[in-house]
Order: structure tokens, then C-alpha cells, then sequence
């Protein structure tokens, strides 16, 4: 017989009715929390917690039973014991940024706000390490080492405000991935509770791990696995010049072959950015940046180095490109320049988020060679539902992000924009890649692991979950589904279901 | 050479439900190095081999876990493409499979990465005999655990690897070799401090009273830090031997021991035959206490070779790490059939 999956979209009834925990006592466990975080750290009145009711996908929604704010690594460990104790759901949050509704918290669950342990805990610029608490921002490491000449490679377009713990969480990527790597390459190691709450170090300050790779495992675990309460990164020697092309072509396809033809050289570019028109307009009027916008596509190309390094790959670069045909290629010419051509990829989710009421970010990853192949399906898709779809994406790395325009107030344009969405996904794993590439599964994608995935992995991987917390508490209902029959923990709740 | 992988599941199959203990073999090329000595009916994975796609244009390569390392490096070299981390060959021994399961690096690592960091999918055979494949070969993915990197330096005790998709980069343009006379500390005094700029190093290793530095990139960037950072340009470079574990200072007898250190570390650099990786590996022989010592200073050492292999070999682990070392083990090979032994006397 067949398995069934943990659907989100069941019925909360549905769901509920192998729940075999006991019921919370809700009193006890607030009492609790409260002698652990003295003060307003612990929040349970209904506006209090709106604001935690949702990630950055609004598509799901639920409030936590009660959140809270610790201070110290000391306070969220007992946190995380009173929860153990009491077998309470615990959602960890970093700033909410996600888009997989990976840190929506649970109903019946404790949200475990990480926000306020934001200190740099040392950077050693010799050693090229910089050792964080979970809640500093991404782009806070880069300014901080900054002055040792040294900078955090992975940049997530939201680094002004993910946490490091949500990056590793995540195992969140950006542009200059394609070169520098993901969190992942970029970890030293880890320092996380368990979810009875032990203190353990994962990974070393030395380059191997002994024993196995649990701090591999831990990354992009989306809070399954652990609380992530210490990060270690390693940092690299700013490069000393870097320059952008910006090259203009007559179609996708075009563009996208262009790709093939930098990486077959032998370059491997900073950064190797696309979007099409729709994008390019929206980014255009958005930023001024002087995008082509006759343009059906654009290549943003980024090369870094030494100045000569930086002026041999330029010169290959732009050859590459007007041989694949760019109707116009622009190379930097200083800092502002490079800043400039940026700003309009930078700001292109919000840019096209004027476009229409709502956008919906997908996030495929497909072979490099199929990208123009794989943008015209989602197109023709996107039309026959009547939809516009808007790509700017990581074309280096084959990680797609179409935008999907739709209307939130607008139930039928909801469950086009989710069809959709649903299709994409569908497509990426179709030609052979993978239905997330940075930004995790979460609730949003939790039916398609099945698609991803067979049985016997999906098994193996609730196996690994259980071998962790075993009580199944740390952020139960998402990330990877659970078998039906093993489906302990209390269920999440449908969509737009305010608790 | 060919497709094993239906014969290897059903021998494990069988393994776990008659419970008995596997001993997997690649090349043999690590057989009496970092693990302990185990007993078990040999599983031969070397004749599981073969190139099975390799798309330059998508620096994406995917071979069968027995393919031996030096001969994927022929074919990446035909193409201007190279496994980045300068994964050991060891006389045409080493397998893809041992390399992970190892997590074996030459001495670009620090730069360039290790074999985990460049894995982006596998097939694997569990305790149970299944069958399972993680990850794929896009760049990204984050479906899911990543169980594929996890089997990173396993030893095998987690699963049979059976198949890896790896990323694969463009060889650089130019590589140039320098050597400096100096004592060790100087040497990781240097090596610390140039690592620090933006320049294209990609290799420092001291052994012999000389340090090493490799720089690697475009050719122009090469040749200006070589001007900028002086000393004598090396004709025969040491790296290669490195890699392959052929240099004499690490085939002396005695214990040997590798440390993975943060490279500020204190710990043995003037009686370290050889320091590699920018100060991160160090190597040192006959100095059981040092295991300990590793630990205190957030690194950890190996018993690499020689000494007890019936003894602990690996770094030792805190109570919370054991119990989830034990845990992980039992959610993948339930039985304990798979190397039993191998990493550590409990696992
Ligand atoms: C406009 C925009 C652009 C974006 N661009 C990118 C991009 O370029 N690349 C990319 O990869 N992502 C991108 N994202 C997604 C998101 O920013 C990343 O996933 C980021 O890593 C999330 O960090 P966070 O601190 O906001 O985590 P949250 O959203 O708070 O949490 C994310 C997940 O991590 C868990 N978590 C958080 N902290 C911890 C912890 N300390 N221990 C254990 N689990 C924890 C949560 O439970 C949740 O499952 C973008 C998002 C937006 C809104």
C-alpha cells in the first residue's frame, strides 16, 4: 500500500485525528517560561503575537500559543528544556525572512524568537573566522570585518535582514554563491541544542570535521534538527577590484546560452545573473539603473580578483558575450557604476512587486543547459491560467525564481498563482532538478517532497528526524513530511488559518 | 566495470537480516589508514565503476562509487577541468566512493574546498539494503537533510556509497610555485598573513625547513603577486607528493598523527614533519597526547597511521556528540552491519 504524506491542505480534523500527545497545560508551561525570561520577554496576548504569525510568505499564517524573546544562550536552553518537558512544538525564528512559511509557528507550539541574541562574539581576522550569536544579520558580518579587509561570501538579496542562524537554517544562498559557495562551504562549525536541550559543538575551528557531518546535516535542516545558538563562519580577503557587465539580448534563449558559454570557458564569474523583460522594465522603472529595455533578457555578469585578474576576464567575458549575441554590452567603469547596475537586480522583487498586488517567489534549481527551455514552459503556463510570471534568478547556478503575479484579495487568482507555483515545481523536478535551491521547504512545498523523493528516502529522512527528537517537538509539519502513520505530533493547521 | 549497484543492495540486504557485519572495501588505498581495523565479509565496491555523465559546460561530473580517482582526473584534464580540493590519488587507487567516504583532500582544500563541499548528489545502499538517492546534480538544492554530504568522512558507516555528482571547476589558467627558507613558526607566521590578502594563493604547506607557497589564477594576477611576494620560483613543486601521502617525512616509522587545527593554533608546529594547508593540517609522529591536546584548542587529531588500530583512532567526542553519533547510526544501518567498528569501537 501506498504511503500517505502529511498534507498540509488537509482539513485540520482530518489531520488531528491520530494526535497522541496529551493536551498542554498551557498555564504551567506560561509560568514557566515566565520565571525563565523575566520581564516582556514572553509574549501571549493576541497582538503580541501577530507579529510572529507569519514569514515572509504570507500564504500561511497561524499564531503561536505563546512566543518568546530570550536574551541569552543560557535563557533559550532552558527554553528549550521547559519545552522538551512539556512535549511543546518549538519554532525557532531567526528575522522572519524566509518564504517557505519554514518559521510560521505552530498553534500549540512555543515561537522561539532568536532575534535579541545578536552579538558578535569575536572575529579573528588572521584566522578569517568571525564566531556569531544566531540573531546577527548577514550583512552586519560583512561591515564588521570590513575593516580587517575581509568579508562573509554568501549574500542573500535579504542580508539586510536574515540572521545567520536563519541562514544556516536555510542553507541560504546569493549571488556571489556561484563562485564563493553556500552557507555551507562557508561554515566552521556550529554550536546548537538539542532538542532536550544539550549543548553540543558541531564541526571544528580546524578545516575537517571529526566523526560525522552533522554540521552538513544541520544546514538547511530549516530548525528540524536543532537550535542553532552559535555560529562560526569563515570569512575571505575582500577582493581588491571587481567589475559587473551588463550585457542586453534579443531572446531568452540567447541569453541563456550565453551562460553555457562563460562556464565552458573556464570562468567562473562572482556572480552571473538573469532577467527577462518584464523583470528588466519593472527593475528599470524601479531603479534607473539604465537597464537595455529593449532588451527580451539580460545578463548581469559579475568578475572579481586582482586588477589584472579582473581586466583579463573582462576583456573574455565581453567577447563571450557579443559572440552569443548581446545587443549591447556595459562594463562598470567604478564603485558607483557597479553599485548602480546592481541596485536594479537588488531591488527587482520589490520592483515587481509594484507590478501587480502580490507576488509569489518560486525557487526551482534546473541543469544550466535547459534554462531557456524550462522559462518558456513556465511562460506558456503562465498565460494559459491567464497569469504573468517576472524572472530575475541565480542563471549561473540554474536557480530560478519566477514571480508570480497575482491578487491576495482575489481567492480564484490565489489558486491560480498556487497551480501554478505547484507546476513549477513540477517542471524543475520533470528535467531533473530540484524543487527548492535556497529557500527551503517550510510548509509551502511539503506535498512535493513526494515528487522529489522516493518512499525509502522519505523514510530514511523521518528516521534522521526521529534520531535527533525523537519527541518530534522541534518545528513539527515541516520540512520533511511525515508518514501518516507516524504522525504523533499534533497538526498544523490549513492555510490562512489564524490559529 | 559497470552496474553493481542491484548485486551490492541485495548483499547488504542480506547482510542486515542475517546480521552480519560488512566490511567495505574501494581501492584499498586507505585500508590501513584512519580507521580502526574491522572484521567483516569483504563488500567490493571497485568493481562498481564507471564514468556514468559528465557535461563540462555544467561542470557537473557523475560516476559510480568504485571509479578511481586517477582516472576521473584524466578525463577532467582532457576537458581544462580539475576536482577542485586535488582529491588524492593514490597510485591509481583511490576510489571516488573511499575518497568521501575519507573526505580525503590534497593541499588546495583551504581554497578550494573539500570532496564535501563538492558533492551534490549520491546513491546510496542504507543497512537495510535500500537503495537511496539524495540530492541530484544541480549546483543547488536544498530538498530535504542533506544525507549525501553527511557521508562525508563516515568511513562507510552510515551507508554504501554507490554514486556521486560532484561540481567540478575549470583548471587555472597558471600556477606558479615559491619557496622561502624558514624555521616553523615563521612559516605559519607567513602563511597566516598572506592568506589574509587577496592575492590567488591556493596551497601553503612547510616541511624541511622550507615554506611553499602556490599561487594559481589568471596569469597576470599570478605573475604580479609573484613579483610582489618574492622568494624562488619552484620548478618541481612538492604538492603532488603531498597529495598522494608520497613525501618521506610522512613515511617514516612510528605513529603518525594529523592534526586539524585552526591555523593561529599553538600545538606542535616545530615538531610537525609537515604543515599543510596554510597551518591548518599539521602532521606530528609518536605524541599520543596531542589528542587530547587538539581538542582543547576547538581542532582535533587522528591517529593517522601506525600505533593501535585496535584502539581508538579517530578524535574523541563529547557525551551529547556519542549519543548522536549512535542515533544517526542506528536511523541508517540499524543492524550495525556496515563497517562495525571502523570510525569508533562503539559505532
Ligand atoms: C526579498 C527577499 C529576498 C530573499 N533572497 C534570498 C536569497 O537571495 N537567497 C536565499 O537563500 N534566501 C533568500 N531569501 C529567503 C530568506 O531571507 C532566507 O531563507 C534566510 O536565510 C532566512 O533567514 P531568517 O533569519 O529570516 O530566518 P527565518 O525566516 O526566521 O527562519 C527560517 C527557518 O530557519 C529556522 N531557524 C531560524 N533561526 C534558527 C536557529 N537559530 N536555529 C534553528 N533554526 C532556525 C526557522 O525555524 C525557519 O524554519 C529572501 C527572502 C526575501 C523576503
Amino acid at each position: 500500500m501506498a504511503a500517505r504524506y502529511y498534507d498540509p491542505t488537509l482539513p485540520m480534523s482530518e489531520a488531528d485525528s491520530d494526535a497522541a500527545l496529551p493536551a498542554i497545560d498551557a498555564d504551567a508551561l506560561i509560568t514557566e517560561l515566565r520565571n525563565i525570561i523575566p520581564g516582556d520577554g514572553v509574549v501571549v496576548e493576541r497582538e503580541g503575537l501577530t507579529p510572529f504569525e507569519c514569514d515572509g510568505l504570507m500564504l500561511y499564517k497561524a499564531l503561536p500559543l505563546v512566543a518568546v524573546m530570550p536574551r541569552s544562550k543560557a535563557e533559550v536552553q532552558a527554553v528549550v528544556k521547559c519545552c522538551a518537558r512539556h512535549r511543546v512544538p518549538v519554532v525557532a525564528r531567526g528575522s522572519g525572512t524566509g518564504i517557505c512559511g519554514g518559521a510560521m509557528p505552530h498553534p500549540e507550539g512555543v515561537l522561539l524568537d532568536l532575534a535579541k541574541l545578536d552579538s558578535i562574539v569575536a572575529i579573528d581576522p588572521l584566522a578569517r573566522t568571525a564566531t556569531l550569536q544566531p540573531g546577527v544579520t548577514n550583512l552586519r558580518i560583512s561591515q564588521t570585518a570590513a575593516k580587517h579587509g575581509l568579508y562573509y561570501a554568501p549574500d542573500p538579496s535579504s542580508q539586510i535582514a536574515c540572521s545567520i542562524g536563519g541562514n544556516v537554517a536555510e542553507n541560504a544562498g546569493g549571488v556571489h554563491c556561484l563562485k564563493y559557495g553556500l552557507t555551507v562551504n562557508n561554515l566552521l562549525s556550529l554550536e546548537m541544542l538539542t532538542a532536550d536541550g544539550e549543548l553540543v559543538r558541531l564541526g571544528s575551528d580546524g578545516l575537517d570535521n571529526p566523526g560525522y557531518d552533522m554540521m552538513a546535516l544541520i544546514t538547511g535542516s530549516e530548525g528540524l534538527l536543532g537550535v542553532v545558538t552559535e555560529v562560526t563562519v569563515r570569512l575571505l580577503p575582500t577582493p581588491p577590484c571587481a567589475r559587473v557587465l551588463l550585457a542586453g539580448f534579443p531572446s531568452v534563449r540567447a541569453a541563456g546560452d550565453a551562460v553555457g558559454d562563460i562556464i565552458a570557458d573556464g570562468i567562473v564569474p562572482a556572480g552571473l545573473e538573469m532577467m527577462d523583460k518584464l523583470a528588466i522594465t519593472a527593475a528599470e522603472d524601479f531603479a534607473q539603473a539604465g537597464y537595455p529595455r529593449d532588451a527580451e533578457a539580460l545578463l548581469l555578469c559579475e568578475v572579481d580578483g586582482t586588477e589584472e585578474e579582473v581586466a583579463s576576464h573582462t576583456e573574455r567575458v565581453s567577447a563571450l558575450l557579443n559572440k552569443a549575441g548581446a545587443t549591447s554590452v556595459r562594463v562598470s567603469d567604478s564603485e558607483a557604476e557597479r553599485a548602480l547596475l546592481w541596485k536594479g537586480r537588488k531591488s527587482a522583487f520589490p520592483a515587481v512587486g509594484r507590478l501587480a498586488p502580490d507576488y509569489y517567489c518560486m525557487d526551482g534549481t534546473i541543469p544550466r543547459s535547459r534554462i531557456s527551455e524550462v522559462l518558456e514552459e513556465i511562460n506558456d503556463r503562465a498565460t494559459a491560467y491567464g497569469l504573468s510570471v517576472a524572472n530575475v534568478f541565480h542563471a549561473g547556478d540554474g536557480n530560478l525564481h519566477p514571480l508570480i503575479l497575482y491578487n491576495a484579495g482575489d481567492p480564484d487568482s490565489v489558486a491560480k498563482a498556487e497551480k501554478l507555483g505547484s507546476d513549477i515545481l513540477s517542471l524543475s523536478v520533470r528535467v531533473g532538478g530540484a524543487i527548492t535551491g535556497e529557500h527551503g521547504v517550510g510548509i509551502e512545498k511539503l506535498a512535493h517532497m513526494a515528487e522529489q523523493f522516493g518512499e525509502a528516502e522519505l523514510r530514511q529522512m523521518e528516521e534522521i528526524k526521529a534520531a535527533f527528537d525523537p519527541a518530534l517537538i522541534l518545528n513539527p509539519g515541516k520540512g520533511v513530511p511525515i508518514l501518516k502513520r507516524c504522525q504523533e505530533y499534533r497538526a498544523l493547521p490549513g492555510k490562512h488559518n489564524h490559529g | 566495470m559497470g552496474d553493481i549497484s542491484t548485486q551490492l543492495a541485495h548483499t547488504v540486504a542480506e547482510a542486515y537480516r542475517a546480521r552480519t557485519p560488512l566490511k567495505i572495501r574501494g581501492g584499498g588505498s586507505k585500508a590501513d589508514v584512519l580507521g580502526r581495523d574491522v572484521e567483516g565479509t569483504p563488500l567490493d565496491i571497485a568493481e562498481h565503476s564507471g564514468v556514468i555523465d559528465y557535461n563540462p559546460a555544467e561542470l557537473v561530473l557523475t560516476a559510480r562509487a568504485g571509479t578511481p580517482i586517477a582516472e576521473i582526473n584524466k578525463l577532467l584534464g582532457e576537458q581544462g577541468q580539475q576536482l577542485p580540493p586535488e582529491t588524492p590519488a593514490l597510485a591509481g587507487k583511490a576510489t571516488l566512493g573511499g575518497s568521501l567516504a575519507c573526505n580525503h583532500s590534497g593541499p588546495a582544500r583551504p581554497w578550494q574546498g573539500s570532496l564535501r563541499d563538492m558533492v551534490l548528489g549520491t546513491r546510496l545502499i542504507n543497512g537495510r539494503g535500500e537503495q537511496l538517492r539524495f540530492g541530484g546534480q544541480v549546483m543547488k538544492n536544498v530538498a530535504g537533510y542533506d544525507v549525501s554530504r553527511m557521508q562525508a568522512g563516515a568511513l562507510g558507516t552510515l551507508a554504501v556509497i554507490t554514486e556521486l555528482s560532484l561540481k567540478v571547476l575549470p583548471r587555472p589558467e597558471t600556477t606558479k610555485t615559491l619557496a622561502y627558507s624558514l624555521s616553523a613558526h615563521d612559516a605559519l607566521d607567513v602563511m597566516r598573513q598572506r592568506a589574509t590578502e587577496p592575492r590567488p594563493l591556493n596551497a601553503a604547506c612547510w616541511f624541511e625547513g622550507t615554506l611553499y607557497l602556490r599561487l594559481s589564477g589568471a596569469k597576470a594576477a599570478v605573475e604580479s603577486t609573484a613579483q610582489l611576494w618574492g622568494g624562488d620560483s619552484v620548478e618541481q613543486p612538492p604538492w603532488q607528493a603531498i597529495a598522494d601521502g608520497e613525501l618521506p617525512c610522512l613515511n617514516q616509522a612510528g605513529s603518525l598523527y594529523r592534526l586539524s587545527v585552526p591555523t593561529g593554533s599553538a600545538l606542535a608546529p616545530s615538531d610537525s614533519v609537515l604543515i599543510d594547508w596554510g597551518g591548518a593540517q599539521r602532521w606530528v609522529y609518536d605524541q599520543p597526547e596531542i589528542v587530547a591536546a587538539a581538542v582543547s584548542e576547538r581542532g582535533h587529531a587522528w591517529l593517522y597511521r601506525g600505533g593501535d588500530r585496535k584502539n581508538e583512532t579517530a578524535p574523541p567526542l563529547t557525551r551529547t556528540q556519542r549519543q548522536l553519533h549512535t542515533a544517526l547510526k542506528n536511523a541508517m544501518d540499524p543492524e550495525g552491519i556496515l563497517n562495525p567498528g571502523r570510525l569508533y569501537s562503539w559505532l
